[in-house]
């Protein structure tokens, strides 16, 4: 069970919100502080993601972010996109889905402002996050791109 | 903490001193004064990043447009970037190998005045 559940409609400003709640919860849950700021970048980065999918399919869906604190702290956001760049490509190997997006050092002139930020948002992703995975939903449309990062202090509260 | 933006003259650079938070909701904001501050002729862009709180990949693309639009322009654009916490995430998407970051502003000035044609 989630010891928190958010969702959130596709609006660019909810994905402050869903920052702040992960990291407010992260804290809670023990996660070492010099990590709270991978986790508001990581957290912001697979929301931001989420909620341009969407945008994009002009899908009003809620976007789910669902944070467990048990061994490690786990975050797992969910979008409904009916096929995501990453869908296809997640089924089989998400690694290596991440290391085709891998930025160029060259940026080619026809890429637009938005590729370039989703490219970015992949390599920060993949850059910043050790356990990350991204698969699709069972049984549904959509993408699950679940991160962890370990607790070492004992939670605030139980 | 909402995004800043203000704009100043150093001799013949626009320096955008930037606040606050780039994101994706932030950034559209950003990219307009951009946009703007090249349309109105400015040709040594520099973009003062030192006061700002969070920047993600939205954030990031937006400076690679004002960067090709300068360069299409016959302009530069470097970044001003102190903190370890804003630089690593230039390190990370190999950003820090494209854009020109400095210290300080007056590092900006003083090595566009040396090479103007640095970025061109």
């Amino acid at each position: 069970m989630p010891t928190v559940r958010l969702s959130f409609s596709p609006a660019p400003a909810h994905v402050r919100t869903a920052r702040l709640v992960a990291v407010a919860v992260a804290r809670r849950a023990g996660v070492a502080d010099a990590l709270l700021e991978e986790i508001r970048l990581a957290i912001g980065e697979a929301c931001s993601r989420a909620v341009a999918l969407h945008r994009s399919q002009g899908t009003d869906s809620l976007i789910d972010m669902a944070m467990d604190n048990g061994d490690r702290f786990t975050v797992r956001v969910v979008d409904r996109a009916v096929e995501g760049p990453a869908t296809t490509a997640a089924t089989s190997d998400p690694a290596a889905f991440l290391v085709d997006d891998a930025p160029a050092v060259e940026v080619p002139e026809t890429l637009a402002e938005e590729a370039v930020a989703a490219r970015m948002g992949l390599a920060l992703l993949a850059g910043l996050v050790d356990d990350l995975r991204v698969s699709a939903v069972p049984g549904g449309s959509g993408t699950e791109v679940s991160m962890s990062w370990p607790v070492t202090r004992r939670p605030a509260d139980a | 903490m909402e995004l800043s933006l203000s704009t100043r003259t150093v001799d013949d650079h626009t320096v955008l001193e930037v606040g606050g938070e780039v994101d994706v909701y932030t950034a559209p904001r950003l990219r307009e004064r951009l946009v703007e501050l090249v349309e109105a002729g400015a040709r040594s862009v520099i973009v003062d990043l030192s006061r700002v709180e969070f920047l993600d990949s939205t954030g990031l693309g937006v400076l690679v447009g004002a960067l090709k639009r300068l360069r299409a322009a016959g302009g530069t654009l470097a970044l001003v970037c102190g903190h370890e916490r804003l630089l690593k995430i230039f390190r990370i998407t190999a950003l820090d190998r494209v854009f020109a970051l400095y210290d300080s502003v007056e590092a900006a000035t003083a090595a566009t005045d040396a090479d103007p044609g640095q970025s061109a």
